[in-house]
């Protein structure tokens, strides 16, 4: 099974890569192929891994409660019947009030208060140069990068500056993330290209 | 009944979730644990739907013989397999060393992993293209991702200086901005989490 497994995945490994050189029957085949395999598995594993302990075991443990929501459950399946899809807006909305609720405290602290309480720093650190120059720029840095998002007001004279000065900072970020996904990409890259010319054809060991 | 009980639900769930932060009684966990297990569940329940739809969509380009709909063929015959597999010996189907996890690994693996490799090259082109505007924001990104990239990479004398300044990038001007950001996400999810609450935002409950 292991060699066929091997020309299988390599044979499918060529067809997506022939995607570089265009759109093309062989590369479909192997996109149409993944779709289906990728829902299959997910359903397959999420049901027994998730489903049956969340719902099942635990309606057998007598925890009943649990009937409620493979309950609402069901009424989410029943948009596949137009004369009463309506229904399934009852889980939708337990499922959207519960995260909306759920976020509402969550972004405001982490994201909201934390994130201010750790930009209220000392602009100027005794005795240590780079602390208080680190400082200022990550106090600069953050408040020009609001500044930019800032849209009730026209970006023009001092205003227009800081937000440029914003984008300048966002840019660097932007920079960052770039140079990271770039390298975790050729890693994936080289990993490809190690199974194809080492697993499969046995060229590099 | 169709729109006003909904909005009811979203509101009482809603604010139930906001009150359980600040009064952490063991009645209030009680109830929070059960109601985030139900919306795992719901959630699992859509997925059903999902798979109906793509179903769905795949038979009736088949059926109406559409451009490519050989192609749909396979999706169809993938996922039946999947399903097969994974439920005709009950919950011993994906243990490791079934059929069912051998497709996972000789088909859905390889598949993904290239799939994601392939960006490799196309953001090596646009990295280029970035390159060759010529202004001074583009600039400024190529550098700092250059840095990034060439700090675990040995440079000799200069290995030193990079690695230095690759890590004050990240933890001085990209936390900055990167703050700036979190907050902006934050206070634009606190205050859609509020319309949503009160009923104002209301997108979710589609057309009658």
């Amino acid at each position: 099974m292991e060699t066929i497994g091997i020309w299988i995945a390599a044979l499918l490994t060529l067809g997506i890569f022939s995607f570089l050189y265009k759109d093309n029957p062989f590369y479909k085949f192997c996109e149409s192929l993944f779709v289906g395999i990728s829902a299959g598995y997910w359903f397959v594993t999420t049901f027994w891994q998730v489903f049956m302990p969340k719902l099942a075991d635990n309606l057998v443990a007598g925890r009943l409660y649990y009937i409620i929501g493979g309950v609402f459950g069901v009424l989410m399946l029943l948009r596949l019947f137009p004369k009463i899809g309506w229904l399934s807006r009852w889980s939708l909305a337990l499922v959207v009030g519960t995260t909306a609720g759920l976020y509402f405290t969550r972004y405001l602290v982490s994201n909201g208060m934390i994130q201010v309480q750790n930009t209220i720093i000392p602009l100027y650190v005794k005795g240590n140069l780079s602390q208080t120059i680190g400082n200022l720029v990550i106090v600069i840095g953050t408040f020009s990068g609001l500044i930019y998002f800032f849209f009730s007001k026209e970006h023009k004279g001092a205003f227009g500056g800081l937000a440029k000065l914003g984008i300048w900072f966002l840019m660097l970020s932007f920079g960052a993330s770039f140079g990271y996904t770039v390298m975790s990409r050729m890693s994936l890259l080289i990993g490809r290209m190690d199974f194809l010319l080492g697993t499969w054809l046995g060229l590099i060991r | 009944m169709r729109r006003q009980l909904p909005i009811l639900i979203v509101f009482v769930s809603g604010v139930f979730m906001v009150i359980q932060y600040f009064i952490p009684h063991e009645s209030f966990e009680f109830i929070y644990e059960y109601a985030m297990d139900w919306i795992i569940i719901i959630g699992i329940f859509a997925m059903l739907l999902g798979l109906w739809s793509l179903t769905r969509a795949s038979v009736s380009k088949v059926q109406a013989k559409a451009p490519g709909w050989g192609f749909s063929v396979m999706t169809l015959v993938g996922l039946a397999t999947m399903l097969f597999l994974g439920f005709y010996k009950g919950n011993k189907s994906i243990a490791e060393g079934t059929f069912f996890m051998d497709l996972f690994w000789y088909i859905y693996t390889p598949i993904q992993a290239t799939m994601f490799s392939l960006l490799a090259f196309y953001i090596a082109s646009a990295a280029y293209r970035s390159f060759r505007v010529r202004t001074v924001l583009a600039t400024i990104l190529l550098v700092t991702a250059l840095i990034i990239m060439l700090r675990l990479i040995p440079l000799g004398p200069i290995s030193g200086v990079n690695q230095w300044l690759a890590s004050w990038i990240l933890t001085v001007p990209n936390m900055a901005a990167k703050r700036a950001i979190w907050i902006g996400v934050g206070l634009g999810a606190t205050a859609t989490a509020l319309k949503i609450i009160f009923g104002i935002e209301r997108a979710y409950m589609g057309k009658d």
